[in-house]
């Protein structure tokens, strides 16, 4: 029993396609199996909109008269990757403004979206063919050639909760973890999350087509710290980081509602992606995978108050998402960090614009790797 | 009518049954919000007092003359909720309950903040601001 992208999407075009988003999916799956699922439904969507601090942009301004060849570059105070051809850089979401730490590439990011003027300062040597040693003008969306965004590292397959068990309040990527076990803060919309429901990415490979920040983007690599080797639950599911992808796509058809800049207080700057991929259920393997629940995805409770991290329990989403966690027999309170509600959003826009025909469901060019780990940055002396 | 305050008791006066004295002696009710004082340590509480006008004053005379120090806290915390995209993160260090998740989306029960001040540092949007009056 299987079904084809092809046969799919001619449903999308007849209109008989039946669309679902994960988290009706999963309430579907209450009372029916996945064979059922599987000839009832024939897209899944997904959405996620956390922090991926792995995330940039590459633009290109054009040319001025005389040219540069922009070699230190600046975009609203903020530096950016210039070691690239005369005119493009890379604008790093977590590079932080010269004088103002809690503003980033992150921000230039979202002005550049919603349209607004970025100031560019940019200085060279100057050479025979790029004279200009100086340049300051300012850059908008409608003024650059291109710019899209390219994120090494978006959509963590699941990610410990976090916790503190020091005496100290501790500021972090995970947000304020407050002393002796005050708060557990998670990350991962759960059973929203895009690589949760399909967690071995049969159907996500190079090429998927993928809602990303409003607009069409694609996958285009596997991303940054890929690791295939974490341990899997009774489900299937990793219980802890495991695959990421790499996103692209352009800037200038996004929509800055799904995107936003962020500043983590003590630890810096950082940006909130909205990623919507939708699964096509071609198998019953398939359809098991997006069944899957809150309670069936578990993960680890890692303590941030340590060196290393260590994990000290396990938990699920449906626990975390109770607004409280048992640890060590205390009642432990739970905050989330990525926006659940704009998870939402996202999956039941993304169901809506295949059902319109705008978004045409993709087969990968080719699948992402199956069988990597990772390794550690080891201090090697020069003896 | 009703002030909030926050009281700071020095070492040698966190001994001594102040707060007992000060509902006894005067004709106001007290309630503790908040208070963290241990004996021989420099404490705090955060209190709202409820009376005639006549009545604070000399209670706040009576906090005086037993050399407590008080400051009148009229600040409160807003919201910029146009901007909230309800991640939640501020829940994470709000004790007084004000902020929380209600299916997925964030909460601010304004009257039950006790102007800890700890969710303008943790939303990363910075979106918590102290207004004053």
């Amino acid at each position: 029993m299987k079904k084809t992208v092809e046969e799919i999407n001619e449903k999308i075009r007849n209109g008989s396609a039946v669309i679902l988003t994960a988290e009706e999916v999963s309430q579907m799956s209450e009372k029916n199996s996945p064979e059922e699922i599987f000839k009832k439904v024939d897209v899944v969507t997904t959405g996620t909109f956390g922090a991926m601090c792995s995330s940039g942009a590459f633009v290109n301004f054009g040319h001025a008269d005389p040219p540069i060849r922009m070699e230190k570059v600046k975009l609203n105070n903020v530096p950016v990757s210039a070691g690239l051809a005369a005119v493009d850089v890379f604008i790093g979401a977590s590079e932080e403004a010269e004088n103002n730490y809690k503003y980033g590439g992150a921000h230039v990011i979202e002005s550049l979206i919603k349209g607004e003027d970025v100031k560019l300062e940019a200085s060279a040597k100057g050479t025979d063919c790029y004279p200009r040693k100086e340049i300051r003008t300012t850059i908008n969306k409608n003024n650059v050639n291109e710019m899209y965004l390219y994120n090494p590292r978006n959509a963590y397959q699941n990610y410990p909760s976090a916790v503190n068990t020091s005496d100290k309040l501790i500021y972090t990527y995970m947000g304020n973890l407050l002393p002796q076990m005050g708060n557990v803060n998670y990350s991962t919309s759960g059973e929203l999350s895009p690589l949760l429901n399909d967690p071995e990415l049969r159907t996500i490979g190079i090429g998927t087509k993928v809602f990303l920040c409003g607009a069409q983007g694609f996958v285009s690599w596997h991303g940054t710290q890929f690791d295939t080797s974490v341990e899997k639950n009774s489900k299937g599911i990793p219980i802890k980081n495991s695959r990421t992808l790499a996103l692209i796509g352009d800037m200038k058809k996004m929509d800055p509602k799904f995107i936003k800049a962020a500043y983590f207080h003590k630890y810096g700057v950082s940006i909130f992606i909205g990623v919507g991929i939708p699964i096509p259920i071609l198998d019953v393997d398939i359809a098991k995978f997006v069944s899957i629940k809150n309670r069936d995805i578990e993960t680890i409770v890692a303590d941030y108050g340590t060196d290393g991290h260590p994990e000290i329990a396990r938990t699920n989403y449906q626990e975390l998402q109770s607004g409280s966690i048992m640890l060590n027999n205390k009642k432990i309170r739970t905050a989330p960090l990525s926006s659940i509600s704009k998870a939402r959003i996202i999956a039941e826009k993304l169901k809506e614009q295949i059902r319109d025909g705008s978004f045409v469901i993709t087969k990968p060019v080719q699948n992402l790797p199956n069988n990597t780990s990772l390794n550690n940055l080891e201090i090697r002396g020069d003896e | 009518m009703k002030i909030r305050f926050i009281l700071t008791f020095s070492t040698e006066t966190t001994n001594l049954p102040i707060i007992n004295n000060l509902i006894k002696e005067h004709d106001i009710s007290v309630n503790i919000i908040k208070a963290d004082i241990s004996s021989g340590e420099k404490g705090t509480a955060f209190i709202e007092m409820n009376g005639k006008e006549s009545e604070l004053n000399l209670a706040l005379e009576f906090l005086k003359k037993n050399k407590v120090e008080y400051q009148s806290v009229d600040k409160y915390i807003h919201l910029n909720e146009d901007e909230c995209i309800h991640c939640g993160a501020c829940t994470a260090v709000c004790f007084a309950g004000a902020l929380e998740m209600k299916g997925n989306k964030l909460q601010f029960e304004t009257e039950k903040c006790i102007v800890c001040e700890l969710c303008v540092d943790a939303c990363p949007f910075g979106l918590f601001e102290i207004h004053f009056g």
